[in-house]
């Protein structure tokens, strides 16, 4: 199933994805995710649809630990995150989570562009320009914690936090 | 083997020699979470399955971002917090007793060779001390709540040598500052970063934590520095005797060595929306401010609120101009009060916040700028809305720069402030 492409540039830090005094007005999760993004991109969080894939440039996701920028984005129903590269901890929190997040050359995706995504062969479909893009494999313990849904039941599956054989 | 502290102290910690590029488990020595977390630790500490913390010494929480409780949702985590504290048997540190990150050396949790976690980005700033913090997100703060240890891709390292004493109204901001401008916002993306040199030997410990908390602006996992005569002093005011120092051998393999000449620096000035747009404060010189913040995890420390004192002593804030001034924690506030800063701060027309992370973020109920507006704070980012208003600029500048601007009323180099005055801010203390 495919989702349509949200596209958004460079250095899409936490503050922009969701500002800290949303954090402040509400403890509600589906409250803050109205919120989302909304500092660069007022429609946002009305335009995307359940399915959909955040497409970005570099270091996506930089600034705060906040782990609610990557909580409104499953809110929103938002399926991946595609970018050049993702900043350190919101990668993590972004698996913690069971957030897919790939790292991928998004330079020739267009707003609006169907894109798909094969877990198994380890790419990202442009349907709208019949391109496949490479996806950089993730170290294995986060494939694991990612295919388990996230770290908690990453934990609740082995019963302790363990690497996985390599 | 030749080892970066990254891998020396992550050794220590494995007790087996471990190189860059590996993942492992290691112990956490102390773990901590905050009141701006959404979701909070505590919560996914329960959605993991958690029933009681590894080891109430090695876990704390702090009620930093949002001192004021200004709002139903704020009072109501800070609620939730000091019963899971209570419970628990954790110690929480109330409102008003500082942000996190002056806290924990305060209270004598940085100690050399520690591995530390905290669900903030600015966790880095402990790094000063010779030890190894970084910031993680509410699930893998969760972990290190339940389980005392956390998976860590062990970093490369990426060196800045600084040789150099800086000028008279330079400062260690405009260092770090500079050294951001030089490898971008995620230059240091998934590395330590190692500051060394005679340009860091020669600065107190509060101008080294300005350089440390930072080093996540250039995306660093850990920004680190060396024990010195400096750092010795401090852990040993502190009673901290039972540490050991892990010094970097010169010959271990790095990724990048950068040379920094502090003798050359001048003042320097990051432009919105990011912390790497950075140029002399003379490229900025004239531009119109309404607004100026002094504080936070970056520069609110005594040493901070005395060269802005010194800058405006004998001055007076521009017409039309606001200034917030905050301690970074309760006992800054108090040095500051005893030595007449506050007093000099108010009869001047500054307000104060809350010790704390008042006037950083829009989450804090302080300082918020107008429409339209230019702000100039010696906080550590200036993304577009950050400080709750999408609609106003901010720029980032070290405090007495920040203060020669109030006074101008529009960005203005500090160092005309200075002249004559031997002090620069960065000499050991």
């Amino acid at each position: 199933m495919a989702g349509r492409a949200q596209l958004f540039g460079d250095n899409i830090n936490t503050d922009y994805i969701i500002a800290a005094q949303h954090k402040a007005s509400t403890l509600d999760m589906a409250l803050m995710a109205k919120h989302a993004l909304e500092d660069i991109d007022p429609g946002f969080a009305t335009r995307v649809r359940p399915g959909d894939v955040v497409v970005a440039g570099r270091n996506f996701g930089c600034g705060s630990s906040r782990e609610a920028a990557v909580h409104v984005m499953k809110v929103l129903g938002v399926r991946a995150i595609l970018a050049q590269s993702f900043a350190r901890i919101y990668f993590r929190n972004a698996i913690n989570t069971g957030l897919p997040v790939l790292e991928c050359d998004t330079s020739e995706i267009r707003q609006d562009d169907e894109i798909e995504i094969d877990f198994e062969r380890g790419v990202a479909i442009n349907l709208t320009r019949k391109q496949e893009l490479p996806v950089t494999p993730l170290p294995p313990v986060m494939q694991a914690v990612l295919a388990a849904g996230g770290i908690s039941a990453y934990l609740k599956e082995h019963g302790d936090l363990v690497l996985p054989p390599s | 083997m030749k080892q970066t502290i990254t891998e020396k102290i992550f050794s220590q910690h494995l007790s087996r020699e471990v190189r860059a590029g590996e993942v492992v488990i290691s112990p956490i020595d102390f773990a901590f979470s905050h009141d701006a977390n959404r979701p909070q630790p505590l919560e996914t500490f329960f959605a993991l399955g958690g029933d009681r913390v590894f080891d109430p010494s090695k876990v704390a929480m702090f009620l930093d971002h949002a001192p004021n409780s200004h709002t139903p949702a704020v009072a109501e985590m800070h609620r939730m917090m000091r019963s899971f504290a209570a419970d628990q048997g954790i110690k929480i540190y109330p409102a008003g007793r500082g942000i996190s990150h002056q806290v924990i050396p305060e209270e004598g949790h940085a100690v050399p060779g520690r591995l530390i976690v905290g669900s903030d980005s600015h966790t880095c700033t402990a790094g000063a001390f010779n030890l190894l913090a970084t910031g993680v997100g509410s699930n893998d703060l969760a972990v290190a709540m339940m389980l005392g240890k956390l998976w860590f891709k062990v970093p490369q390292t990426i060196r800045f040598m600084v040789e150099g004493s800086l000028s008279s109204g330079v400062f260690s901001k405009d260092l770090i500052l500079h050294m951001i401008g030089i490898v971008g916002a995620d230059g240091a993306n998934y590395r330590a970063v190692e500051f060394l040199g005679s340009g860091i030997r020669e600065l107190d410990m509060e101008a080294r934590m300005t350089i440390t908390n930072m080093a996540v602006e250039m995306g660093a996992k850990f920004g680190i520095m060396e024990v010195d005569e400096v750092t010795r002093r401090w852990l040993s005011n502190k009673g901290i005797t039972d540490w050991q120092r892990y010094d970097t051998d010169l010959e271990a393999e790095v990724e990048a060595i950068y040379h920094v000449r502090a003798d050359e620096l001048v003042p320097m000035v990051a432009a919105p929306p990011s912390p790497d747009k950075v140029s002399p404060v003379t490229d900025f010189a004239g531009t119109k401010i309404q607004q100026a913040t002094i504080g936070t995890s970056a520069n609110g420390q005594l040493d901070d609120l005395r060269a802005a004192a010194e800058v405006l002593r004998g001055n007076k804030i521009a017409p039309g101009v606001k200034l917030y001034v905050t301690a970074a924690s309760k006992l800054a506030y108090i040095a500051a009060q005893h030595e007449g800063l506050i007093e000099l701060f108010v009869e001047k027309g500054a307000l104060i916040g809350n010790p704390g992370c008042s006037g950083c973020t829009g989450a804090s109920g302080f300082g918020t700028p107008g429409d339209g507006e230019k702000m100039i704070t010696s906080a550590n980012r200036n993304f577009i809305g950050r400080t709750g208003n999408n609609k106003a600029e901010i720029y980032l500048a070290s405090p007495a720069t920040v203060m020669a601007s109030a006074i101008e009323g529009a960005i203005a180099d500090p160092r005309p402030y200075f002249f004559g005055s031997s002090k620069t801010g960065s000499k050991s203390s």
